[in-house]
């Protein structure tokens, strides 16, 4: 009987590099051999991670894995967690890939619906960004990775930098698994500013003939803010980070936190909550936080990615921030997904749709867009142990055995801008996930999950429902006058408001006259280069010259 | 460009003119005038929504049953914000009491 191979992926690793050996100085490759490199080094089948980070992306790796011949490289299985660029999807149509297993599709949603409904790709899942991490080290352990560094040395060592996000990683589920490790890099240098992935765990470093991609998606102009937004605010304010004392938060992206983020140096001074309420944050480092920071309200927070201009800032406020030694901040998603999950009291996100029962997806008709964290910080993490007053305020009261529960909140208006209702009887990720051949609707944040639903007409109070029946009555309540709000009857509704299920603004003494855009602590991105100190360096599009 | 006109049965006769929003982009200006009936006018840039008007209204003043003339410019808003500026002319007409 023949002993068994134990290192038979190590043999095919070097084999692989030693078929790309011709190319190669020492782990250097030349940037005009990138297609020929990856030719040799992926085969028909592979796993393979493409960096595409929800801010940076791997496009010189990207745009040359286009190029590659189908005859040598196809059928790879792509891991990715965001779908941003038109290569990621164009290797499909050449034929070089053809299933993908991801997180998040953003901007290319409507073009992934499509081509499923094709049979140009097939899905494996759609995940949470800690799902597909995880997965990495057990079912989709990858044979090689494409990723991005800012700077390399001669040795190999990586400088990722402010927006090191999902890099390290990606990198660890091959680098230890006897996957390849090929990484693009803006600079070669003589010393990295700091290591943040050591030369032993990278392969192959190939220069970039330009800069990776990098977007500042977390940008929100204070000028785009409405009155509408302020009210939900100041309700949001009052009426839940007050109430419930929260301290440790996540915010989403959208402009609803943004105006909660500028209300906090004015309306929650106003109200004396400096100190008790949003002192630690895991959070994207968006400029409209800048005004509370510079007020003193934030202790500490910790970020998944950078965000383009606030590097300078961030230098300068290293207690805030995760900042290493050599003054730049690391950004960790993974880690920053885990705090969101287990370390933060409550999660406000929003969502296209809700249906009658406070399920929510941002999956509509002909886009298929993944969720990213949501789904992971948007939960009720049942492995959590440690007790924070927010967490104990949602304890039912008649359980010896009861713990604590995470707010997790959605903020909505009734109506988009494009005047459809949000409120819905059923999700259009219904009827999604028969035409995407899903094992299941692509439900975003479930109504167990959901503890408070908040619209410019009220907020649900939904963790205190008894049943079902009473939960839509207080979605009902808070939803307008779309098809689902219709059915709301005066009488329920007095009944939900004297019980505490239901608050109106009046209820919560939140005036609506007092929802102006002067209550903004900054009303234009100038206002936040000065609150900043002149730090903060807004993108050129965010800029105006008037 | 559409006219709207509607008339409710309603309870809380206003006492004093009042003024709220502006006729911008996405937003609308609501005019309160007392009077011995409720009626509204409405001038919308945005046609065929005509039975969404009719929710928010039935909506408002179901919960606020103002008495009044209620004249409205409306520049393309969305039922919140609709909302939003009836209920801000409410808070100013309690104010006044």
């Amino acid at each position: 009987m023949s002993e068994r191979n134990w290192h038979s992926h190590r043999d095919a690793k070097n084999a692989r590099l030693a078929g790309a050996a011709k190319l190669l100085d020492g782990k250097f490759a030349k940037t005009e051999d990138v297609v020929k490199v990856l030719e040799a080094l992926i085969k028909p089948g592979d796993k393979v991670v493409l960096e595409g980070d929800n801010q940076k992306q791997a496009s010189f790796l990207s745009a040359a894995l286009t190029k590659v011949d189908a005859a040598k490289v196809h059928d790879l299985h792509m891991i990715m967690s965001s779908i941003s660029r038109p290569e990621h999807l164009d290797i499909f149509d050449l034929g070089i890939a053809s299933k993908m297993d991801f997180s998040y599709a953003g901007p290319q949603s409507t073009r992934v619906s499509q081509m499923i409904a094709d049979n140009t790709m097939q899905v494996g899942d759609i995940h949470t960004y800690l799902e597909l991490f995880g997965r990495l080290f057990i079912d989709l352990i990858p044979n090689v990775v494409l990723v991005a560094a800012d700077k390399v040395d001669h040795e190999g060592n990586l400088y990722t930098g402010f927006n090191t996000e999902e890099t390290p990683t990606i990198v660890e589920a091959a680098a230890f698994h006897d996957g390849i490790v090929i990484v693009q890099a803006n600079d070669v240098v003589d010393k990295v500013p700091r290591v943040d992935i050591p030369a032993g765990w990278v392969d192959v470093v190939i220069p970039a003939d330009k800069p990776y991609q990098l977007e500042p998606l977390f940008t929100r102009d204070p000028q785009a803010i409405s009155e509408l937004q302020i009210l939900m605010g100041m309700m949001a304010i009052r009426g839940i980070y007050e109430k419930h004392n929260v301290q440790t938060l996540n915010h989403g992206v959208g402009f609803n936190t943004s105006a909660i983020e500028l209300l906090l140096p004015t309306y929650g001074e106003q109200l004396g909550l400096k100190g008790k309420i949003c002192r630690n944050w895991e959070l994207n480092p968006t400029p409209t936080l800048i005004p509370a920071i510079e007020s003193g309200w934030v202790e500490s927070i910790h970020s998944f990615g950078g965000e383009v201009g606030m590097e300078k800032y961030i230098m300068a406020r290293p207690d805030i921030f995760f900042v290493g030694n050599d003054g730049t901040m690391r950004s960790n998603r993974a880690l920053g997904q885990v705090a969101g999950q287990y370390a933060c009291d409550m999660f406000v996100g929003s969502t296209l749709q809700i249906d009658q029962f406070g399920n929510s997806s941002t999956v509509t008709h002909g886009r298929l867009s993944g969720f990213g964290g949501a789904p992971n910080m948007g939960s009720n993490p049942t492995g959590r142990r440690h007790s924070t007053p927010a967490w104990q305020s949602l304890k039912p009261a008649d359980d010896p055995l009861a713990k604590g529960q995470k707010l997790v909140v959605q903020m909505v208006e009734t109506f988009g801008s494009n005047k459809k209702p949000v409120f819905v009887d059923h999700l259009d990720a219904e009827e999604v996930r028969k035409e995407a051949k899903l094992a299941n609707v692509p439900i975003m944040i479930y109504t167990e999950d959901t503890t408070h639903i908040l619209t410019e007409e009220g907020i649900a109070y939904l963790y205190k429902t008894d049943s079902m029946e009473e939960r839509k009555a207080a979605i009902e309540a808070v939803a307008g006058v779309t098809p689902v709000g219709l059915r709301s009857k005066p009488q329920e509704v007095k009944n939900l408001r004297e019980r505490g299920i239901v608050a109106l603004p009046e209820d919560i003494g939140v005036r609506r006259q007092d929802a102006k855009r002067s209550l903004l602590a900054a009303q234009t991105m100038d206002d936040l280069v000065e609150w900043s100190h002149g730090l903060y360096n807004p993108p050129v599009k965010f800029r105006s010259w008037s | 460009m559409e006219k709207l006109n509607f008339t409710y049965q309603n309870s809380q006769p206003v006492k004093k003119f009042v003024h709220v929003g502006v006729v911008a982009s996405g937003d609308l200006e609501v005019l309160i005038y007392p009077a011995e009936k409720t009626t509204l006018e409405i001038v919308t840039g945005s046609d065929g929504f005509k039975e969404v008007w009719q929710n928010v209204l039935d909506r408002f003043f179901t919960r606020y049953p103002l008495q009044g003339k209620f004249v409205i410019h409306d520049f393309g808003a969305t039922p919140g914000v609709v909302n939003l500026r009836l209920t801000q002319a409410m808070e100013e007409l309690n104010d006044e009491e």
